[in-house]
């Protein structure tokens, strides 16, 4: 059992801290003592998180996904996508050619994909932005306000978790019509209320600690208490939160693509299965157009939910022991 | 013949940074209808004992030496063997106020499991004796059908102490009865403990790190510190006349109300105890020791004689003269 | 008594919930950007004249007050009249629709989720008991995969491996299109057709199930009345199922509840992909087409659904584990 080194704190600066002559780099304000102990403790986060595995492959995975999307119009030309630029064998298996094969209309499985992974991830990543605002603002308002804000913000988040998410976003999705925007705001719509009864939690158990109520006696003001003592200490649940919930918006985008909601104009994962299954390719087994996309998907979700697992553990260290 | 005799008993956790000495050589021996307590504080290896004595301690803990009850090997048991003896000759009464009574069972089926287990009874036979162990430890028959949230504190120690009595057993281990209660209900406890030892002539092992409780119930005392016993006795000598500087401490630490060389406050000990993979050479006890001399950090002590029933692991002691001079005559002589 | 009272304050919760979602669906379509009976009309393919527009506000009592209509609405619901199918089946009533895709999903669905909170449970008990082996950490790679796929792609895999490569099971349907059976074989037709459709369910959810059961089970092993049921003498099967499994059990109960709604998605996803003649499939339909109706009623039966089966978990939560019974 190590001894856990206890990190000092505003102690006498040693000589290595004088800078050239005359300078002192040592923090004077309080604002600045803030965020060098805010840097130190990312440091000391990320020393931690590089020895967890999973957490680890799910990074380096993210960032090869992630370059892909970036460097798409580099690494492959977007003149693959279009329809009548084709001119590939149809329905070929993969070949050196075209590594993933081609689909009905001659074009490259491997450009489509690779353009595809852009609209998947902004569209989960755009989904979440919007999740994370409804979601953690709600949760915030309702934990600290408390009392009745608290049990009608909580009412309204239960109708919303009860009803199937799906059966809410055909709803919408054919009412409101197909665009990349709307997709985004029905994925937010029906994945909001998870994301605020986590931080409402979260809110709760912050706001009963000592700490707080030692600030509320010196007469601190409810602004001062949200974005000094509760925000900060809400923070990495709402980070490992969004992780996660990136996971299930890529996810969402997939099955709302695949069953025809998803923005026709532009071409994403999902939409390359759609298109898959539109024109016969399971019964025709041209299984390389339906695995591609597939394959990535699963690769991506599982880096987030493996990140988001890790993040998990390095926050609650009781779940390390399983 | 004893009933449990324990010898040279040592422990061992496996963990991720190493095996970790819990346990460092102990014995114990507790006769029929005789009271033994075991103090010290948190991590000196008290309840690893307890755990040991049937076996419950985690997989993979190294357990080595011989622990005897009734005169049978404990370590040896063939697992049938063992889950006969488990309640029938040795119980326990854990923290009750603490999670040790399942949340999802009415706490007379808990008792009773006990009683069918071990076959001592049929069904309506068992629920009788649960509800007359239940007014014998001071509670209402009618708590039978009570779930564990809807008892206190002071009422859930009293069902484990009930649950304890179920088979009838020669030996009870207490480990840490009290602890989690309030002070007037400690005190209610500690009584019907008392009570119920000297009703049933229960030989018990009553583990704690709150010595003064221990002078109410005990006739014997051992002190442990860092894995070892380091002071037996008569629990009126061990904690008025301590031979150990520790139990001097630790009896000053939690003063009996009313006696007079009390009257000044608690003093607490300097330090903290030693991690068990990193303890001090010669005597554990010597840094934070406040009539250390020079040769304590050399020799490990062991248990001395003070009388013929009351033994010390302190080289302060007078039998352990001859041990200093041997050993400066060997150092000099080098 | 507290059991009582528990009971009428769920069920109270469901009528008020059940009254939000009838409104829900209620002002979506009145709110929808548009005169409603042109988007009526338009969607059942006709073109209107501004005096056949009116005419066709007046049938359907689109002019009178809001308040008024939702009564109306809810009265109608309440008596089954949930409108008519514009385009998938035009003219027929939306209830006589469902309760035709009624069963054959219900099946699915029900089948899917016994076999898979059951192995899933039973997974998760065995890897939870016995940490770190290699059972334990294959089968959690296992779940998180599964975990991470759409259900339907499994479904989609599934197909193109059993059914068109190895021509073990048909590509979709509820009956065999060649060859009609009676009686035992006609059973069978149907477990042949039955058979993929399932084990895609089952598989996509299997891995929660596994997941929760192995963590919670792992948090129950530290408990302390789990060393005084060894100490009692127990044996180690005892113990297990006794004490750490009837405690271990209880936040499954509350996630296959949660899941519901999910695995309501995966039915409409599923029943798609392989042309099974369920609700699910009919949804799609109604989607593709823009049947309004068909999609109030598909939104209105789910919701009602999960809400319900909501309602049962909390009530057998309530069994399981007295200390919710305190209101």
């Amino acid at each position: 059992m190590a001894r856990i080194p206890v990190l000092p704190t505003g102690t006498e600066p040693g000589p290595e801290f004088r800078g050239p002559v005359g300078e002192d780099r040592v923090p004077h304000t309080p604002r600045a003592i803030t965020w060098k102990r805010r840097r130190r403790a990312v440091t000391q986060f990320w020393s931690i998180y590089r020895t967890n595995g999973m957490g680890m492959v799910g990074l380096y995975v993210l960032v090869i996904f992630g370059a892909i999307a970036l460097l798409a119009p580099v690494i492959s030309s977007s003149r693959g996508l279009d329809p009548t630029l084709a001119n590939g064998p149809i329905l070929a298996g993969p070949s050196l050619k075209y590594p993933l094969g081609t689909d009905d209309l001659g074009r490259s499985v491997l450009t489509m994909t690779i353009w595809g992974s852009r609209i998947s991830l902004m569209v989960g990543l755009m989904a979440t932005v919007l999740t994370m605002i409804i979601g953690a603002s709600i949760g915030m308002i309702a934990g600290y306000r408390g009392r009745w804000v608290d049990a009608v913000l909580m009412r309204i988040t239960d109708w919303f978790l009860v009803i199937p998410w799906l059966a809410l976003a055909i709803v919408l999705a054919s009412i409101l019509g197909q665009s990349l925007f709307i997709i985004v705001v029905v994925i937010a719509v029906t994945s909001w209320p998870s994301t605020a009864r986590v931080v409402r939690a979260q809110v709760l158990s912050v706001k009963q600690r000592p700490y707080v109520e030692r600030a509320r006696a010196l007469g601190a003001s409810d602004w001062h208490l949200v974005t000094r003592h509760v925000l900060p200490n809400v923070f990495p649940v709402i980070f490992a939160n969004t992780i996660l919930v990136v996971a299930i918006a890529i996810l969402s985008e997939t099955t709302l693509s695949f069953l025809g909601l998803g923005d026709p104009l532009h071409v994403s994962w999902g939409t390359i299965l759609e298109f898959a299954y539109d024109a016969g390719a399971t019964s025709l087994g041209a299984w390389w157009w339906l695995v591609a996309p597939g394959v990535c998907i699963v690769l991506v979700v599982l880096a987030f939910t493996m990140c988001g697992y890790a993040f998990d553990e390095i926050l609650n260290p009781r779940i390390r022991e399983r | 013949m004893s009933l449990l005799s324990v010898r040279d008993l040592f422990v061992n956790y496996h963990t991720q940074g190493g095996p970790v000495p819990a346990v460092r050589g102990v014995d114990v021996e507790i006769g029929k209808g005789e009271v033994l307590g075991l103090a010290g504080e948190s991590g000196c290896g008290k309840s690893t004992i307890a755990g040991a004595l049937l076996r419950l301690l985690p997989t993979g803990t190294e357990v080595t030496g011989s622990i005897l009850l009734n005169g049978e090997d404990v370590l040896g048991m063939k697992p049938g063997r063992l889950r006969a003896v488990r309640w029938t000759e040795t119980s326990i009464v854990f923290q009750g106020a603490m999670h040790a009574l399942n949340p999802v069972q009415r706490v007379g089926e808990q008792i009773e499991e006990a009683i069918l287990i071990h076959q001592q009874a049929g069904e309506r036979e068992a629920r009788v004796r649960v509800g007359s162990l239940l007014e014998h430890v001071g509670l209402p028959e009618r708590r039978i059908r009570d779930y564990p949230h809807e008892l206190s504190g002071g009422q859930k120690q009293r069902v484990m102490i009930a649950m304890a009595l179920a088979c009838n057993p020669s030996l009870i281990i207490a480990d840490e009865p009290t602890t989690a209660l309030d002070v007037m209900v400690q005190a209610q406890v500690l009584k019907l403990l008392k009570e119920l030892q000297r009703e049933f002539g229960l030989a018990m092992l009553f583990i704690t790190h709150d010595l003064s409780v221990l002078i109410e119930v005990c006739d014997r005392l051992a002190i442990m510190y860092a894995g070892r016993i380091v002071e037996e006795g008569p629990a009126q000598s061990v904690f008025y006349e301590s031979a150990h500087p520790y139990t001097r401490a630790l009896a000053a630490a939690f003063p009996a109300i009313g006696e007079g060389r009390f009257r000044r406050a608690p003093s607490g000990l300097p330090g903290d105890p030693p991690y068990p993979q990193d303890l001090p050479d010669g005597c554990t006890f010597h840094p934070r020791c406040p009539v250390a001399f020079e040769a304590c950090p050399h020799i490990d002590p062991r248990l001395f004689d003070v009388t013929p029933a009351w033994r010390a692991a302190c080289l302060l002691v007078d039998s352990a003269k001859s041990e200093l001079e041997g050993a400066r005559t060997r150092g000099s002589g080098r | 008594m507290k059991t009582r009272t528990y009971l009428l304050q769920k069920i109270g919760q469901v009528v008020l919930t059940m009254f939000f979602i009838l409104l829900f669906n209620f002002l979506l379509f009145r709110v929808m950007p548009g005169n409603p009976a042109v988007l009526l009309a338009r969607a059942a393919g006709a073109r209107l004249t501004k005096a056949d527009q009116l005419q066709l506000i007046r049938d359907l009592g689109l002019d009178k007050p809001l308040i008024g209509q939702f009564f109306t609405y809810i009265g109608d619901t309440l008596r089954g009249n949930l409108g008519k199918s514009t385009i998938v089946y035009p003219g027929q009533s939306v209830m006589s629709i469902f309760s035709e895709f009624l069963r054959p999903t219900l099946i699915l669905v029900g089948i899917s989720t016994i076999l898979s909170t059951i192995f899933g449970v039973l997974m998760g008990i065995h890897a939870g008991w016995r940490r770190g082996s290699r059972f334990d950490l294959s089968s959690m790679g296992f779940s998180l995969v599964l975990y991470a796929m759409p259900e339907w792609w499994l479904g989609i895999l599934l197909l193109i491996f059993f059914a068109v490569t190895l021509g073990l099971f048909p590509t979709g349907g509820l009956v065999s299109v060649t060859q009609t059976y009676t009686g035992f074989g006609h059973f069978v037709d149907l477990l042949n057709h039955l058979f993929l459709p399932c084990l895609t369910l089952t598989l996509a959810y299997l891995g929660e199930y596994y997941l929760l059961m192995r963590s919670s089970l792992l948090d129950v092993l530290g408990e302390e009345y789990i060393t005084l049921a060894r100490a009692k003498g127990l044996r180690e099967k005892l113990v297990l199922w006794r004490h750490a499994v009837r405690n271990a059990l209880l936040p499954t109960v509350t996630l296959v509840a949660l899941n519901f709604g999910y695995v309501l998605a995966g039915a409409i996803t599923v029943e798609t992909v392989y042309s099974y003649p369920g609700l699910g499939k009919l949804t799609f339909d109604a989607l593709s087409a823009k049947d309004f109706p068909l999609l109030q009623g598909m939104f209105l039966f789910f919701s009602l659904a999960v809400i319900i089966a909501n309602l049962i978990a909390d009530l057998l939560y309530a069994y399981l584990d007295p200390r919710v019974r305190e209101a």
